[in-house]
């Protein structure tokens, strides 16, 4: 056997590199089982990014399509609730200059919360279909409340009701919430530009 | 002689201590009125035990710990609950809180009393017990509740007791004027700590050097006892914990662990006191030491205030000059915090009211651009680095706040204090810290929601699947029962037909002419009318002698007659147009 590859140099080439190509080609095919990737980490990292809504103000059915949209090279501003640090958050993790947030779906706002006026609910369950996180309550013909703590804010309540009777009110702080605000008015830069020195000396 | 370290950064502000040292503690005559917020200490707030209109005597609890961290409160004098409601407190936001309104009844009187004169004898979880049900909190400032405190401290093994009387803010001597009048009684309290620690191997209590009386106090009753007073030179912001502890011993406390971790428990001075009066005395927390100060009081001097002591009060019995004041400021100038109204009460961590003048205490000159000296890293306690803090404050950039140990700033301002650009560096760092607390909060509630948007995706599915699988099996059973049996099939779809067409044929018949459907109208309306005349006999009979129950049974006979002629009256006015 040995004599035999000495001597045909090109079959003894040709077993090595077979060889060499079946023992990496099986390395790879374990490897790329056992430590398989379930899901695209690049959305995972999106999805956490963004702000769990589920609005569907950006167009997706949620945020994680919206992320998966993302990966595939969709804009990353069509995504009101999270406002511009949302934005900013997402174009760091890509690596991407941050664009400002595209109006045409929607304004960033203060962040509110549904509450159902329960006297004029007549528990049609429209509500509880549309919620995409079950923070609404209730039963067909009894009434339905909101699980304010769970509520998102997400709107998609609103427009089902048959008796309008869901009311969008902003989230109001108390007092263990409350934070200090930044200073209002901060120096910029010590006056070096014309405006400044120059028309002084003038 | 200990040896002493000394700590990083730090100023030396004009101590302005003088001025309110001049008197002993004084007494004010009693409010009208208290006002006792629930939250008076870090945690949770406290859970109201009383009612509206009821009667409280002094000491009796109103407000039960509500939570793993909080404490109760208890009723500083005798009188009735007249409110429970939100009322404007001291908190930099200027917003209200839940408070309990006590109206004072003069008479001052107290709850039976339950004292422990023989602690020794107590176990540690009895003191603790007591100290936690006396509502004591630290009365340093930051006030966390004392029986936590020592109850995370007895789980560990604990070798050094700090006694904390630096008192290094200006203007305040709450505590020097508690030492020089009342050492014994601080004495006693930190031996009860001491034994409910199981009696740690060093105990020390700190205090700076420009406070010779209290010194000389503490030394006079420590004499013979394993305590030591250790003296240091003054020096802001040395009653820091972390600081007194590095001066005192040397350790460093490593970043977000706690003084027991390294087997130190630190507390203050007023707190070894409040320790005291609980247990010996059974006296809740109910009173406390606070300095009132500044040029706009004609009387500086420190009281022994009822806790929920409007501030108003306080000030009306000592010339306070509104025109004067600049701001009324409650704690110190460095770490204190203004107050939007004189109404709000004290509080269990009010260690001073500061009502400067214009003069004293300027308003702040508008901040100018940072010029990078560097003076606040010189004098930052623990050694950050405020400049750069600073700048990533302001370009939000919360994850080099976080890497820069934000989180460790003890907000003591001397950074604000040496800027010589007058940049309000603290405010940046605290309105960062809450930033920071946010997004996390926001991030915590966005993973909640994320994982109820996928479950219900999840049932969404599952229930779509079921009803695709349910529809799927009736249709093979029907076709398996076609395949099985095709002559039933027919059969049975003959049937079917069959059925339709009875159904139609009865249909046709049942229409009949309008002749006999008058005719038979006729018939059902003549029935209906001998029904009613027997009726109507029937009743005047039932009126005559019958019970009041077969009356109304008669009358609403007559009334479904009645109706039954109308209906067939009107059916056949219909049929014969």
């Amino acid at each position: 056997m040995i004599t035999l590859l000495t001597e045909n140099t090109m079959l003894a080439a040709l077993l090595a590199l077979v060889g060499l190509g079946t023992l990496f080609g099986g390395l790879l095919g374990y490897a790329a089982e056992r430590f398989k990737v379930g899901s695209d980490p690049i959305v995972q990292q999106l999805d956490e990014l963004l702000p769990q809504t589920q609005c569907g103000q950006c167009g997706f059915p949620g945020c994680r399509p919206y992320a998966q949209s993302i990966a595939d090279g969709d804009a990353i501003n069509k995504c009101p609730p999270g406002g511009q640090s949302t934005i900013n958050a997402i174009a760091n993790l890509l690596d991407i200059s941050a664009p400002s947030l595209d109006e045409e779906h929607g304004e960033e706002e203060i962040r509110t919360i549904a509450y159902i006026r329960e006297d004029e609910c007549i528990g049609c369950t429209k509500c509880i279909q549309a919620c995409p996180v079950d923070a609404i309550l209730g039963a067909a013909k009894l009434m339905h409340t909101v699980i304010t703590e769970e509520c998102t804010g997400c709107d998609l309540c609103v427009e089902p009701c048959p008796v309008d009777c869901i009311d969008m009110l902003p989230v109001v702080k108390n007092i263990n919430q409350w934070q200090w605000s930044a200073p209002a008015n901060h120096a910029d830069l010590i006056a070096t530009t014309a405006s400044g020195i120059h028309e002084d000396a003038a | 002689m200990r040896r002493i370290w000394n700590a990083p950064g730090g100023i030396h502000p004009p101590d302005n201590k003088a001025q309110s040292l001049i008197s002993g503690i004084g007494h004010l005559p009693l409010p009208e009125k208290l006002i006792l917020p629930l939250t008076q200490h870090v945690g949770t707030a406290a859970k109201t035990c009383v009612l509206v209109g009821e009667k409280v005597l002094k000491g009796q609890k109103l407000a039960s710990a509500n939570a793993s961290i909080s404490a109760p409160i208890h009723a500083p004098s005798s009188g009735w609950v007249t409110a429970i409601e939100e009322r404007p407190v001291a908190h930099p936001s200027g917003m209200s809180a839940p408070c309990i309104e006590i109206t004072c009844d003069g008479e001052d009187r107290w709850i039976e009393r339950v004292s422990y004169p023989d602690y020794q004898q107590a176990s540690a979880l009895q003191l603790r017990n007591l100290i936690a049900n006396a509502g004591v909190t630290g009365l340093g400032g930051a006030g966390f509740p004392s029986a936590i405190k020592l109850d995370g401290a007895a789980k560990k093994h604990i070798d050094t007791l700090i006694i904390n009387a630096t008192e290094c803010e200006p203007y305040i001597t709450a505590d020097d004027i508690l030492i020089r009048e009342r050492a014994d009684q601080i004495i006693q309290g930190i031996d009860i700590i001491s034994h409910l620690l199981g009696r740690p191997k060093t105990i020390l209590i700190g205090v700076e050097n420009n406070k010779p009386e209290a010194i000389a106090a503490l030394n006079l009753y420590c004499h013979g006892t394993n305590i030591e007073v250790v003296t240091f030179p003054t020096k802001y912001p040395s009653g820091g914990e972390k600081q007194l502890i590095y001066i005192l011993t040397g350790k460093e406390l490593p970043s977000g662990q706690l003084p027991a971790d390294i087997g130190i428990v630190c507390l203050n001075s007023g707190t070894a006191f409040a320790i005291k009066r609980a247990v010996i005395d059974g006296e809740p927390l109910i009173s406390r030491i606070t300095t009132l100060t500044g040029e706009a009081c004609g009387i500086n001097r420190n009281y022994e205030v009822l806790i929920g002591t409007p501030v108003s009060h306080l000030l009306r019995q000592n010339d306070f000059d509104q025109d004067l004041c600049s701001r009324l400021i409650m704690g110190g100038p460095m770490m204190g915090m203004s107050l939007a109204s004189s109404e709000v009460p004290l509080i269990k961590t009010s260690t001073c009211i500061l009502a400067p003048s214009h003069t004293e205490i300027p308003d702040d000159d508008p901040a100018q651009a940072c010029i990078r000296c560097g003076l606040c890293s010189e004098v930052c306690p623990a050694s950050l680095l405020p400049q750069q803090l600073y700048w990533y404050s302001r370009a939000k950039d919360h994850e080099r706040l976080q890497s820069h140990n934000l989180f460790d700033c003890i907000e003591c301002g001397a950074c604000s204090y040496v800027c010589p650009s007058n940049i309000p560096l603290v405010q940046y760092y605290r309105s960062s810290k809450g930033d920071i607390s946010n997004s996390l909060a926001d991030k915590a509630t966005a993973a909640v929601a994320r994982e109820r948007f996928e479950f219900r995706q999840v049932r969404l599915e599952k229930a779509d699947n079921a009803r695709e699988y349910k529809r799927e099996a009736r249709r093979l059973s029907t076709e398996q029962a076609k395949l099985a049996s095709p002559s039933a099939v027919q059969s049975t779809g003959s049937s079917a037909a069959d059925i339709i067409k009875a159904a139609q044929l009865r249909g046709i018949t049942k229409q009949a002419s309008p002749e006999q459907q008058r005719a038979k109208l006729e018939r059902t309306l003549l029935a209906a009318q001998m029904r009613l005349d027997e009726a109507e006999q029937r009743l005047l009979q039932v009126t005559n002698k019958g019970s009041a129950d077969q009356q109304t049974q008669q009358l609403a006979s007559v009334e479904a007659a009645k109706r039954k002629v109308e209906q067939t009256t009107q059916r056949l006015t219909e049929v014969s147009h």
